[in-house]
Order: structure tokens, then sequence, then C-alpha cells
């Protein structure tokens, strides 16, 4: 095995990050980042659901049959993310209200399908579980950032509460509408990959 | 053993699949007790911040028993009928032929007024919506409102779930000054309404707040002739 179990947990976060380098799961930036209070949630869940998924897959490697993968994957991630959820019906209501959206986006989430194929079939479970993590808070970390930026700059507000003193209103500042919209996810995630580029000058692709 | 012959494929996928089965199954009966308590409890919250009752789960119950005082169904002409209130679900009532449609109404006294809860259903952008809705004793008031949703989406459409919506309703009439039922108008930010009372919907969630207005009108339509009703 090439990689070093640290370099697998710390790779995503930063030279091969799902979302700005491999573009993987965008589509539930723009749509969950409006607020920054889902964006966590969001991220969170994503880190179970693919550590977890991760592991399964990685114990059943051997057994897969080649031709079924994506079906055994999608049905471990479907079957997992489904008992995550009944669990926190049972056990944190508020909180399984709130995630009640999110659950069928984290199914489809690429960055998940893509760990599975790309690692976790070829990994043992410990490096596989490190991957998982490693690829969610990745993941995590760029959906909180475009939450953040989206929520203040739209609304006005973090976590609901109000952060830009009404002085500045009274001077003439106005909330950004456009920010709650998703295009402005888009065009946020690309600021994003803007700045890692400028400053990682490795991931400039070359003509 | 060939792990691509056609054989293992197909035992392969069927053993998955049965003990997906019933990993899913078992997680579901062992826990469902506890979630129908959850949603019981949900529902008596949802019933109190209509009437502007802070409740916590733990209290939810205790303060439900002591400030809604009855609870009953009306049929379609306004008729008290037998059941229990508290477990019909609109949904249901809806599907059912017109004249055989029972609708719940909760009764509560709060400092000392009554307050008519009713029970709202409609359709948002992604899911069904759904809602309590209080009005004063003059049955033509509202006095507080509580909006839930299935899977509209985060800091747009679900937003009706926060006060900052419902709160809006407070004061807003449900008949005009003619009498005549016209429920209340949820128009764009900024715009207005000049036959009927109107709030104002939620930015990036028109579709869902196009969905409370018909949700508010249809189902509060269903109770006109017990609002009416002397």
């Amino acid at each position: 095995m090439a990689l070093k179990n640290k370099e697998i947990f710390l790779n995503p976060l930063g030279k091969n990050n799902p979302v700005t380098v491999q573009m993987l799961g965008v589509c539930s930036a723009l749509a969950v980042t409006s607020k920054l209070e889902p964006s966590i949630v969001m991220a969170i869940s994503v880190i179970a659901v693919l550590a977890l998924a991760n592991v399964v897959i990685s114990l059943l490697r051997n057994t897969i049959p080649g031709r079924i993968r994506i079906i055994v994957q999608l049905v471990v991630v479907a079957a997992l993310v489904t008992i995550v959820n009944e669990v926190l019906k049972a056990f944190a209501y508020d909180v399984s209200k709130q995630l009640s959206v999110f659950i069928g986006l984290i199914i489809t989430n690429c960055i998940v399908m893509g760990r599975l194929e790309a690692f976790a079939l070829g990994n043992k479970p410990w490096p596989a579980f490190l991957d998982g993590v490693g690829n969610g808070l990745g993941y995590g970390i760029i959906l909180i950032i475009v939450g953040f930026f989206r929520e203040l700059l739209g609304s006005g507000t973090l976590f609901g509460i109000k952060v830009i003193p009404e002085a500045f209103y009274e001077m003439g500042y106005e909330n950004n509408g456009l920010m709650i919209l998703p295009p402005m996810a888009l065009i946020v995630v690309a600021c994003i990959i803007w700045v890692q580029r400028a400053k990682d000058k490795d991931l400039q692709e070359k003509n | 053993m060939n792990k691509d012959s056609n054989v293992y494929t197909i035992v392969y996928a069927s053993v998955l699949v049965v003990v997906v089965a019933l990993l899913l199954a078992l997680t579901s009966e062992a826990l469902r007790e506890r979630q129908s308590q959850n949603e019981a409890v949900d529902k008596m919250r949802q019933i109190l911040t209509s009437i502007k009752v802070e409740s916590t789960n733990e209290n939810a119950k205790e303060l439900y028993n002591k400030i809604i005082i009855d609870a009953f169904l009306v049929n379609k002409v306004g008729d008290r009928v037998d059941g229990s209130a508290f477990d019909t679900e609109l949904v249901d009532e809806l599907n059912k032929p017109e004249a055989e449609r029972c609708y719940p109404i909760f009764v509560a006294d709060v400092n000392g007024s009554t307050k008519y809860i009713l029970s709202l259903r409609g359709a948002g952008l992604w899911g069904p919506l759904w809602g309590f809705i209080s009005l004063d004793e003059d049955k033509k008031t509202i006095y507080g409102a509580s909006f839930g949703h299935a899977g509209e989406t985060p800091g747009l459409g679900a937003e009706i779930d926060k006060p900052a919506f419902s709160n809006q309703f407070a004061g807003k009439k449900i008949f005009n000054t003619q009498n005549n039922f016209t429920s209340v108008a949820i128009v764009k930010p900024g715009k207005t309404d000049s036959s009927r009372d109107y709030v104002d919907g939620i930015s990036g969630g028109t579709i869902t707040s196009q969905g409370v207005d018909a949700m508010l009108f249809s189902s509060l339509e269903a109770y006109k002739s017990f609002l009416i009703k002397e």
C-alpha cells in the first residue's frame, strides 16, 4: 500500500479535497448551504455515513461479485442511512426532523459512492475508516465555509442570530438576497477553488 | 470459487437483500414504539405552538393535558361526530369521499379565553406540508399558527416552520368585512393583496409559500360550516 494512514486522512482535507479538487458532492453544497446550521448537520451526517459505509464495504471487499459491486455499495449506503435515520427518530427526534431532507441527498452523494469504489474496495477496514472520515471532513469544511458566507451575507445572521449591527443597515447596507439562492453556492465554491489553486500551484492544470 | 459466475452473483445479491431487509425490519420494529411516542409528543408541541405556548419534549404532555380542554371531530356540515380528534390525521380524511370526512378540532383555554385549533394539510415543493392554526372565540381572527414540512429546502422553503414566518399570522382575519370566507393570502415580500388579509412569504421559497397559501385556503374552507355556525 503506497499511502500512509496519515496521508489517507489528511490528503482529502487539502490537495485531494473531494469538492474543490475532485468536483464531487457539489449538488448538496448547492442545496443545504443557505444557512450555517444545516451545513454543519449535513457535514456530520456525511462523515458518519461515509466512514461506516467504507468499513462495511472494506469488510465485504473480497466477496463482492465485480458485476454487481455498484448495486451492493448502493444497498449498503441506503441501508446505513435508513438505520441512522430510524435511530435518530427514536432517540433524537428534533435532530431527525432537521435531517429528514438530507437523507436522500446523502444516498445520492457522489463522494460516498466515489470513495467506496476507489478506496474501500481495495483496502483494509482501518485505512478505509480513516479515508471515510478524512473525505467527509474535507467535504464538511467546504460546506461550512460556504454556509458561513451565504448566511452572513444573505441574511446578516449566523446560526440564526443577528451579527451584522443595525447601524450598518441604517448606513445603507442591505442583505444580498442573491446569496440565499442556489447559484451563489456555486460561485462561493468557485471562489474557494480559486483561492486554493492560487496558493497551491501543483493543482493548476498545465496547458 | 468463481466470483464472476451467474450463480454466485445471484446468490450473493439474494443473501444481501435478505440480510438488509431483516436488519431494517428489526430496527424499525424495535424502535417503533419510541418513535410513535416521539411523534405524539411532537404533535402536542405543534398544537401548543399554535396557541403560542412554549413547551419542551418533557413537559409537552402535561401542558397539553392542562391547556387543551376539549378535542372533537366535526363533519362536513359542522356537526360534532364521534371519534378521537388526536388520532385523526387530516391527510387520511382528505383521501375519503367528501361526505365521510371528519375534521379534528382542539379547544384550548388560554388564560381564560377559548381558542379553536384547526388542523391544516397541503403540499409544498418537495413533499407534504402540515400545520395547526388557532382562532379566537369569534372563529374569524387568527390567534397563532405553526407549520411543519417533510422535505422543504433548508434556509429556503423550510423557513415556514420558523416563528419569524408563523408569528405574522396573529390578528389576521379569515373572513372579510362582508363575512365571506377569504383565508389569508401569502404574498411575495413587499407585495400586497387588497382583497384580503395577507402575510409575507419566504424569499427563495415561492413554491412553498404558494403551497402554504393553498393549504390554508383548502383546509380552512373544509371547516367553514363549523366556523360560521353559531
